[in-house]
C-alpha cells in the first residue's frame, strides 16, 4: 500500500527535483527580501505622512492602510500585478517602445512591497509615537533639517519599538511569497507543485518544501531576536534603572 | 450621530469624497458591467461559500485552539511539546502549501484505500471543500492557540488562587474564572485574527472550491475583462471586513471592561 519513499527524487541533478526546489527557494527569499525592503521604505513614508503630513496626505495614507488591511493579499496581488504591468506597458508604448516584458522578479517584489507597506506603515507609526517627543524636539532645537532629524534621531530611536512588529511582518512576507504561485511565479510553492504533480510523490515534495519554509522562519527568528537585543541595548538599562 | 458626522464635514474631506464619488461614477459609466446581472446568483452562492468557510473554520478552529493553548500552559511535557511543535510548524509554513498538501497529498492517499473508497465518507472526501475546510481550521487553530496561550498565562495568578480558596473545583475555576478572563483578554486580538481568516479564505479557490474568488475568476475567464470583476471583488471584501470589524467592536463593547 505504502510505496517506500523514493528520496532519489530529491537529488540535485536533472532527474531529481532537489536543484529546482532550491532554486525556487532562493527565488522566494529574493522576493520576500525585496518586498520587505520596499515595504519598509513605504512604511517610513506612510508613517511620516500619517504623523507629519498635511490633512490630505494623512487621509490618503489612512485610506491606503485601510484598504491593504481589509482586502485579501491574493486579490491585492492580482490587482497590483495587472495594473502595474498594464501601466508599465502603456507607458512604454507611449514612449515609443513596443510593449516591454515586465521582469517577473521586479513585478513580484513590487506586489509584495505594496502589500507589506500597508502593514509596515502602522508598525512604524506606532514605533515613532513611542519615541519620547523631547528627543525629537531636542534634535530640532539643534537646527537639524527634518530629514536629518529622521535619519539621526527618529529612525534609530524607534527601531527597538518597531522590531517585534517588523519581525512579524518578515514572517508574513516569507509566507506571502507562496501566494505568487497562484499568479504563476516560479517560486518554491509553484515548483513544489510542479514536482509533486509530475512525480505523484505529493507528500515527499510538499513536506520538503514545508521544511525549507520552516527552516527559513526559525533561522530568521534567531537572527531577529539577536538584533532586537542589540537594538534595545540602551533601553534595557533604562528599564532596569527604574 | 454628530460625533460621526463632524469629522466628515471638514472641507478637504468633502472634496476628497466628491472626487472618490466622481471616480466611482466614471468607473460605473465607462467600464463594462453588463456581465453583472446574469452572474448575480452565482456571486451570491460564492459569497455564501466564503462566509460558510469563514464561520465554520473560526468556530471549529477556536474549539481546537483551547486544548492546544491549555496543553502548552499546563499539560504534561509530551503534550506540551506536541502542541508547541504543531503551532510552530503550522505558523511557520505558508497556508497555500498546507492546503495543497492536504488536497493533493491526502486526496491521493485516500484514493489508494478501498476501505475508504467504499465508506460513507467517500462522497465527501471526493469533493474539494473538506480539504479547504481542514486547512483553514488547522491554520486558525494554530494562530488562535498561540493567542489563547498568551491570554491564559496573562490572567493574574491571584484571581485563580482566590477562586481556589473559595473551594471551587479545578473545572469550576476554569469555567467561571480562568476561561472568561482569558477570553476577555483575547477578544481584541480575536477580532484581528478573524479578519485575517477572512482574507485567507480565497486560497481555497486554488483547489476548485467555488467561493466568491473562484466565481470572479470564472467570470474573468469567460468575459476576458481584467479589472471590472477584480474591482467588484475588492469592494465586496472591503464591505465584509467593515461589517466584521463593526460587529466585533460591538461585541467587545458589550463585555464590561471594569476590573
Amino acid at each position: 500500500m505504502f510505496q517506500s519513499i523514493d528520496f532519489s527524487l530529491l537529488a540535485l541533478d536533472a532527474p531529481g527535483w532537489g536543484g529546482a526546489l532550491l532554486q525556487g527557494f532562493w527565488r522566494s527569499i529574493q522576493l520576500a527580501a525585496g518586498g520587505y525592503a520596499m515595504g519598509i521604505v513605504i512604511g517610513i513614508l506612510g508613517a511620516s505622512a500619517k504623523l507629519y503630513g498635511g490633512l490630505v496626505m494623512r487621509d490618503l495614507a489612512q485610506v491606503y492602510t485601510t484598504v491593504i488591511r481589509a482586502v485579501p493579499e491574493l486579490v491585492l496581488m492580482l490587482l497590483f500585478y495587472y495594473v502595474g504591468t498594464d501601466l508599465l506597458n502603456r507607458a512604454a508604448q507611449s514612449m515609443g517602445f513596443a510593449g516591454i516584458e515586465v521582469d517577473g522578479l521586479a513585478a513580484g517584489i513590487l506586489v509584495i512591497g505594496l502589500v507589506q507597506g500597508g502593514y509596515a506603515t502602522e508598525v512604524i507609526r506606532g514605533a515613532i509615537r513611542a519615541v519620547p517627543h523631547g528627543q525629537i524636539e531636542a534634535a530640532q532645537a539643534f537646527g537639524m533639517s527634518p530629514l536629518k532629524v529622521m535619519r539621526r534621531v527618529t529612525l534609530p530611536a524607534m527601531t527597538p519599538h518597531a522590531i517585534p512588529g517588523m519581525a512579524n511582518l518578515w514572517m508574513i512576507a516569507t509566507k506571502d511569497t507562496a501566494l505568487l504561485a497562484v499568479i504563476g511565479f516560479s517560486e518554491l510553492t509553484q515548483v513544489t507543485r510542479q514536482a509533486a504533480s509530475s512525480t505523484r510523490a505529493y507528500f515527499l515534495f510538499f513536506l520538503s518544501a514545508g521544511a525549507l519554509y520552516l527552516m527559513l522562519t526559525l533561522v530568521s527568528n534567531v537572527i531577529l531576536r539577536r538584533y532586537e537585543v542589540r537594538a534595545r541595548r540602551g533601553l534595557i538599562a533604562a528599564h532596569q534603572a527604574r | 450621530m454628530r460625533n460621526i458626522l463632524t469629522p466628515m464635514m471638514m472641507p478637504h474631506r468633502l472634496i476628497m469624497a466628491a472626487l472618490a464619488l466622481a471616480g466611482l461614477t466614471a468607473m460605473a459609466l465607462t467600464m463594462q458591467w453588463d456581465w453583472l446581472p446574469a452572474n448575480l446568483p452565482r456571486l451570491w452562492d460564492g459569497l455564501l461559500m466564503t462566509l460558510a468557510m469563514l464561520a465554520g473554520s473560526v468556530v471549529v478552529g477556536f474549539a481546537l485552539a483551547l486544548p492546544l493553548a491549555l496543553f502548552q500552559v499546563m499539560g504534561p511535557a509530551p503534550l506540551r511539546w506536541l502542541s508547541l511543535g504543531f503551532c510552530t510548524v503550522i505558523r511557520g509554513t505558508p497556508l497555500l502549501l498546507q492546503l495543497w498538501l492536504f488536497y493533493f497529498g491526502l486526496g491521493a492517499l485516500f484514493a489508494q484505500f478501498p476501505e475508504i473508497r467504499d465508506s460513507w465518507a467517500w462522497p465527501y472526501l471526493r469533493q474539494a471543500w473538506p480539504y479547504g475546510f481542514l486547512a483553514l481550521t488547522v491554520s486558525f487553530a494554530a494562530y488562535q492557540g498561540e493567542v489563547m496561550r498568551g491570554a491564559f498565562t496573562g490572567v493574574p495568578h491571584g484571581e485563580l488562587e482566590a477562586a481556589r480558596a473559595v473551594g471551587m473545583s479545578p473545572w469550576l475555576v476554569f469555567r467561571r474564572v480562568w476561561f472568561p478572563r482569558a477570553l476577555h483578554r483575547a477578544l481584541p486580538t480575536l477580532a484581528g485574527e478573524i479578519i485575517l481568516q477572512l482574507k485567507s479564505t480565497p486560497l481555497v479557490a486554488t483547489i476548485t472550491v467555488t467561493d466568491l474568488y473562484a466565481v470572479i475568476t470564472r467570470i474573468r475567464q469567460t468575459t476576458l475583462l481584467t479589472y471590472e470583476p477584480l474591482l467588484l471583488l475588492v469592494a465586496v471584501y472591503l464591505c465584509l471586513s467593515g461589517i466584521l470589524i463593526l460587529a466585533l467592536r460591538w461585541l467587545e463593547n458589550r463585555v464590561p471592561t471594569q476590573r
